[in-house]
């Protein structure tokens, strides 16, 4: 076995320290994530408000029910990414092992049906560039409404595979005994990760899939 | 360590109310209710997004220092869309000088 981490290192006070120490790390990088896709949420907006009437067309070509099921898979992951936490607070190996597997199979289950989707896009040509056709009014700006939709699904799709990457490499350490009822950190950092990665899918589920449908 | 220790049966009751709350937006989306179709549709993103960040990530246990940490997150996203929609929404209220053209 490789030396355990868990020991305090010696330019903190205490555990309590460490852990507060990497929780705000954590936080100031999530803060740039919130920055980040913020900034493509304004791109979003500024085109939205410029072509609304495109933008409702190019959301009724996605699929809500898709979508839908996508949402309840990555809130039933964060559950379980939650209980893994919990496990890694209360020191259970097996059971931190066990629900950061269900986490990483939700995960994958997600990346599959948006993979469906994207299939089923590009299928019809829906792309963005040189193959895209669309047969409808505001064609030019659909094409812009579907720039977004792949670029803020497939940056927050690759969020999720290093999310998944991340939780691969929680297991082995796990397996490994690195983490206890006294330290944990790593667990609860990641865990923190993927639940921000479901906020952005929280608020893209609704700006993409529902605008328009009434 | 003194750190809090959240009961699993909030995460079950956190994750009941993030699904009943994602069906609502799903079957609001389908009514017409005019511009309140965007309101109510943020409205209840922002709530899971609470509800994530409160309980999930443990915020509501957490330290002063990460609340001001997520506030200066938040109010510089605030920042970020609010200035690049004032400009955005008020660009027509001005004439543009002569000689100049405007991007269609």
């Amino acid at each position: 076995m490789a030396s355990q981490p868990h020991t305090l290192q010696h330019h903190f006070e205490d555990l309590e320290q460490q852990f507060e120490s990497s929780s705000l790390g954590m936080w100031a990088f999530l803060v740039t994530e919130i920055l980040f896709f913020g900034g493509l949420f304004t791109g979003y907006l500024v085109y939205r408000t410029k072509f609304p009437e495109a933008f409702h067309l190019g959301s009724s070509l996605l699929d809500v029910q898709l979508g839908a099921i996508n949402t309840a898979v990555l809130i039933c992951s964060s559950l379980t990414m939650a209980l893994a936490v919990y496990w890694a607070q209360k020191g259970d190996k097996n059971k931190i092992v066990l629900f950061l597997s269900l986490t990483i199979v939700l995960g994958a289950a997600f990346l599959g049906v948006k993979a469906v989707e994207y299939s089923h896009k590009i299928h019809h040509h829906l792309l963005p560039g040189d193959g895209f056709t669309f047969e409808g009014p505001f064609a030019d700006q659909v094409r812009i409404f579907l720039s977004f939709y792949f670029t803020m699904t497939g940056m927050h799709a690759f969020h999720m595979v290093i999310g998944i990457g991340l939780m691969i490499y929680l297991i082995v350490r796990a397996r490994q005994g690195w983490y206890s009822s006294e330290y944990n950190t790593p667990v609860e950092m990641i865990g923190l990760y993927w639940h921000f990665v479901d906020i952005v899918w929280i608020y893209l589920f609704p700006l993409l899939y529902l605008i328009g449908r009434h | 360590m003194a750190r809090h220790i959240v009961p699993t049966r909030v995460y079950y009751f956190i994750f009941i109310a993030l699904l009943i709350l994602t069906g609502t937006t799903v079957w609001v989306a389908f009514i017409d209710l005019g511009v309140m179709n965007n309101v109510v549709a943020l409205g209840i993103a922002t709530l899971k997004a609470m509800l994530v960040v409160l309980y999930f990530m443990h915020v509501r246990y957490s330290s002063k220092l990460t609340w001001v940490y997520l506030a200066a997150g938040f109010l510089f996203l605030v920042i970020l869309l609010s200035f690049t929609m004032s400009d955005f929404l008020t660009r027509h209220l001005l004439a543009v000088p002569q000689g100049w053209s405007l991007l269609q």
